[in-house]
């Protein structure tokens, strides 16, 4: 009788133990059965505060995820902080959502001189700092910063797919290039320069800056055209990329005017500058653009524009940064999604180094993300794009460079 | 300046007559809030130490302004150059020489010196608006060179440098960020010493003469070029190893990291700890680091509105800042006490 | 030759941007003897409610005097209700409540209007005007124009009106003046009305070149702020030419200078205007204050 007893209740409780270990979630600091808390940086305030509107977008983005039921049954507790985009503010906000808050991981930390200051510090945290927001080129290095990852085109492919193009279509190009003097402007310009070649850089004529401070540039558009340059890349944030289009039609200015993606949207630069003025521009692209008739129609584009107006309705729907931020936090769901029950960091990095073939409603059709182990770079294909009338015309392949 | 008062900065008015209390309360009470500083990274966490000890390195950055605008009476909005060199200056010798941080300390503050008296020298022709144009234009140019690309070599550009954080020596059981509190509370304990005996001495007081009638003080003997400028080497000096600590708390630096807004918040730091006044440093320095946090917090959507708001409304209850407002509660109290005496 | 004019023109051009701010500048310190850090961002705000009277459907002209109207008020109001507590309080405090007006101001902006950018419309002709190869905005030529008109309203004002010659006396002794009978506090609020007016027609006339935004004027104001000294904080003919003299010369260093280019170009203007200031400590055209002792 008691042997049997015995025998039952050994049985019962090897099941059970069983059952706890084969079902255990696991748990990194942050997680847990009902709420997953992410922490990000963003410049609220200061000389970046446009992008603030991505936080935002963000934001939105998970509370409708957490409306739907959250993932896998649990809630995203999405925790912003403003940086102000200073290096300083942004070490001290990442070591509060670490140590304070104790967050799960940092997603979509902004700005290249926030992200740097933070980069030794959340990989010796082994915290992983995700999917960051910016183009810098620096972030795809799992073998030296195994917890750091970007997400958008690289600025040197960026740059490279423009030199291609020109060493293809316009060997005898007489090229003029304005750039911010920058981390991001100067990225731009190596990738360009790389993807010339010795033979190609004898083909620019003359190089201006500009700092984000100035009120015009003016002056470097004059000293371009007076260069003779027939071939014009354009490396500005929408402000100048504005003004620089504006300015190039009204001096008769007529080059080949590459224009980089930071400033191709077309509701925030191509409209205040004139449409008439943007025709012909090319730029490369990878994700949709609201303000593009093209798109007027795509399923993906009306589910974006019914979710801006119910749930993030002080966006501005021309922004670009609202459909950037949509992106991004889709991207970051499919991670969490692939995570299941296994919420560590560890598994967080494994999850996002193990993304194949993702396709997202509002990232071009061809372009996927993709990441491995050895591959930190999720989106590397864009396609040029040509503006005609009131369209970005995409032509040629889509590209994907290593 | 003429409507500051004249009795603002002397900083040893205590009572002559009283029992121990009255006659070393005040040296009572900064020991015990030293204890207290001491006791304190065992007791919080680590990212409260980093932001104290953030608020030690500003706090002496902000007695070197106070020293030239306070008690000087040279306005700069450029400060932050200064701040700036004294990080760079740390950061180049930690990471491309080799030197031992607690070595590039008194370097950074030395360099400083030197930047800041030569700068002074020809400010000396400039006065009020004129010269916080001057110092407007050092506190942007420096950002501006720091990412000149001829000198990337050594300031990494845009890039910036990064350091690593000290480990505690012997074997101390201290963590890196309680080593570094108490390095920077000791660094910072110095500076407020050595400077407390130079704004008590005869420097201090040819340096408020200067401030509040020139003419006289140049009439009475002061050698007014050589104070004015010596004034704006030392200020420089002490925020040049207000830098150089930060430098090594950070583990960063950029040229993004100094913008005109570092200077702007200086600026505000003084005032509102106190013009011509020692402790008005530290509560300049504790509002600078906390008071953005909160004002985030009351609104994400306009920060820098709550903060611009909060800025008003302290200005209209403390307009001699913190310091201003202890001291005409202290005025008030002994009159009262006085008072009560002779009735 | 061709290349040199052209930036000559474009320098005037920006450097009229510059005059017209800086004159706002020189407009409340004449009136105040403060020099107001939030001018700037007062003016873009003023120009964002131009710019929704333009998108309600208001014709340019119309939203044009609205808001100078509106600037005019805002500007009282500013001083009644927020400076006028400060008024007596050390120089450094007020600058300090500037500082506050100026970050509360752009944030506002930015929260209620986004960041986008937005182009502002010009009063003026768009097809530009072709002398040789050099090639004239008529904006530019406009809003030059119009700075130049704003100044002269303002001399004749501070000069010839008793009016005026009261803001001037209730700003450089306000006691005497009391003794005399000015209301010190209504003409200091007089200033900052006519401050404000002075900052929106900047602004109006800015937008269309830079494109509104909240950080429209940040970087102009440095720029006027140092042509407002450079000619003279007393003088707002100095303030006018101060700004032609930066914008050319800005321009200038940074195409003919070597080795500085645009990545210094800032350092280097600042380092000459300094220079100046030096050698003529009160400007080009300032007065200056000789104390009696």
């Amino acid at each position: 009788m008691i042997r049997r007893f015995l025998a039952v209740a050994v049985a019962v409780v090897a099941l059970l133990t069983f059952g706890a270990v084969t079902q255990a979630a696991k748990y990194g600091p942050g997680a847990s059965d009902k709420e997953i808390k992410i922490g990000n940086i963003n410049p609220y305030s200061g000389p970046a505060s446009a992008y603030g509107v991505i936080g935002r977008a963000i934001g939105a983005y998970f509370k409708t995820i957490n409306e739907q039921g959250g993932i896998n049954g649990r809630m995203i507790n999405f925790i912003s902080y403003d940086d102000g985009y200073s290096p300083p503010k942004a070490v001290e906000q990442a070591r509060r959502l670490v140590e304070q808050d104790e967050v799960l991981l940092i997603f979509q930390s902004l700005g290249t001189p926030s992200n740097s200051a933070i980069h030794k510090y959340m990989n010796a945290k082994q915290v992983p700092q995700l999917f960051v927001a910016t183009g810098a080129t620096k972030w795809g290095d799992p073998k030296n910063f195994p917890w750091t990852m970007g997400w958008q085109p690289n600025y040197q492919t960026e740059g490279q797919i423009y030199a291609q193009y020109l060493l293809k279509n316009k060997p005898d190009a007489k090229i003029g290039i304005l750039y911010q003097n920058d981390d991001y402007g100067k990225d731009l310009l190596k990738g360009f320069h790389d993807g010339l070649g010795a033979a190609g850089r004898k083909l620019i004529v003359l190089e201006q800056t500009y700092e984000v401070a100035d009120p015009t540039i003016d002056s470097q558009m004059a000293n371009l055209k007076n260069s003779g340059a027939d071939t014009f890349l354009n490396i500005t944030t929408p402000k100048f990329a504005a003004q620089a289009i504006k300015k190039s039609a009204e001096t008769g200015w007529k080059p080949l005017h590459l224009l980089n993606n930071v400033g191709a949207s077309i509701g925030s630069v191509l409209v205040p500058a004139g449409l008439e003025n943007a025709q012909g521009l090319i730029t490369v692209a990878y994700a949709k653009d609201y303000a593009d008739p093209q798109w007027a129609n795509d399923p993906g584009m009306l589910a974006w524009k019914a979710w801006m107006q119910k749930y993030n309705p002080e966006g501005n729907l021309n922004d670009a940064s609202n459909i950037y931020g949509y992106n991004a936090a889709q991207t970051m769901v499919q991670v969490l999604k692939q995570c299941g029950d296994d919420l560590t960091r560890e598994n967080i990095m494994r999850q996002a180094a193990n993304l194949k073939d993702l396709e997202l409603p509002l990232l071009l059709p061809g372009i996927k993300i993709n990441t491995s182990p050895t591959d930190f770079y999720p989106i590397q294909s864009e396609q040029l794009a040509r503006f005609e009338g009131k369209a970005w015309k995409l032509f040629g392949e889509v590209i994907k460079v290593d | 300046m003429d409507r500051t008062t004249a009795s603002q900065g002397n900083p040893a008015a205590g009572a002559a007559r009283g029992g121990l209390f009255a006659r070393h309360g005040s040296a009572l009470l900064l020991l015990a809030v030293i204890v207290l500083a001491c006791a304190a990274p065992f007791l919080i966490s680590n990212y409260r130490i980093f932001q104290l000890t953030l608020a030690f390195g500003y706090a002496v950055a902000l007695l070197g302004l106070n020293m030239l605008t306070g008690y000087n009476g040279q306005i700069s909005l450029g400060h932050g150059a200064f701040f700036a060199i004294g990080a760079y200056v740390t950061a180049v010798l930690i990471d491309k020489a080799g030197m031992h941080y607690a070595l590039t300390i008194p370097i950074a503050g030395v360099v400083c010196l030197a930047v800041g008296f030569l700068f002074g020298l020809p400010a000396l022709r400039l006065e009020g608006l004129y010269l916080a144009l001057a110092t407007f234009a050092l506190g942007l140019a420096v950002p501006q060179l720091l990412k000149y690309k001829y000198i990337e070599e050594w300031t990494g550009g845009v890039q910036g440098i990064v350091l690593i954080k000290p480990n505690a020596p012997f074997g101390l059981p201290l963590n890196p960020d309680q080593w570094l509190y108490f390095v920077s509370l000791f660094v910072m304990l110095v500076m407020f010493w050595a400077g407390y005996n130079i704004l008590r001495g005869r420097v201090g007081r040819a340096m408020v003469a200067i401030r509040d009638h020139h003419t006289a003080a140049e009439t009475m003997g002061i050698n007014t070029a050589l104070y004015k400028s010596l004034t704006f080497g030392v200020s420089a000096l002490y925020t040049g190893v207000a830098g150089a600590l930060s430098a090594i708390a950070i583990q960063f630096v950029a040229p993004d990291s100094f913008n005109i807004f570092l200077s702007i918040s200086f600026l505000v730091g003084v005032v509102v700890g106190g013009l011509a006044s020692i402790g008005g440093a530290v509560f300049g320095a504790l509002f600078i680091v906390f008071i953005p946090n909160i004002a985030e917090g009351i609104s994400k959507a306009a920060p820098w509105a709550i903060y611009g708001v909060m800025l008003i409304l302290c200005m209209y209850v403390l307009p001699t800042g913190v310091m201003g407002l202890a001291r005409i509660g202290m005025y008030r109290l002994r009159a009262r006490r006085l008072r009560g005496k002779r009735a | 030759m061709d290349a040199f004019l052209q930036q000559v023109v474009a320098g005037l051009a920006t450097g009229g941007i510059y005059a017209s701010v800086a004159l706002a500048l020189v407009m409340i310190y004449q009136a105040t003897e403060h020099v107001n850090f939030a001018q700037g961002e007062m003016a873009m705000f003023s120009t964002y409610i131009a710019w929704s009277l333009v998108n309600a459907g208001l014709p340019y002209w119309v939203a044009f005097v609205a808001t100078l109207a509106f600037s005019f008020v805002a500007g009282v109001l500013v001083e009644r209700l927020i400076v006028r507590p400060v008024e007596d309080a050390p120089v450094l405090t007020v600058v300090v409540v500037f500082i506050g007006l100026l970050v509360f101001f752009n944030s506002l902006a930015g929260w209620i209007f986004s960041y986008l950018i937005k182009p502002f419309p010009s009063p003026f002709p768009v097809t530009p005007l072709k002398v040789g190869s050099v090639v004239l905005s008529m904006h530019s030529i406009g809003s030059i124009a119009v700075t130049l008109v704003v100044l002269t309203l303002l001399f004749l004002f501070f000069r010839y009106t008793s009016l005026g010659l009261a803001m001037r006396a209730a700003a450089q002794n306000p006691v005497s003046s009391r003794l005399v009978g000015i209301r010190v506090g209504w003409m200091l609020a007089l200033g900052w009305g006519l401050a404000g007016a002075v900052g929106a027609v900047a602004g109006m006339m800015v937008a269309p070149v830079v494109f509104l935004e909240p950080n429209m004027m940040s970087g102009i104001l440095l720029y006027a702020f140092a042509a407002a000294l450079l000619g003279g904080i007393t003088s707002p003919g100095g303030a006018v030419v101060g700004g032609f003299t930066v914008g050319v010369l800005e321009n200038l260093i940074g195409t003919y200078v070597p080795f500085v280019g645009n990545e210094l170009k800032l350092t280097v203007a600042l380092v000459i205007i300094i220079g100046v200031l030096v050698v003529r400590p009160s400007g080009f055209f300032g007065q200056v204050i000789v104390k009696r002792v």
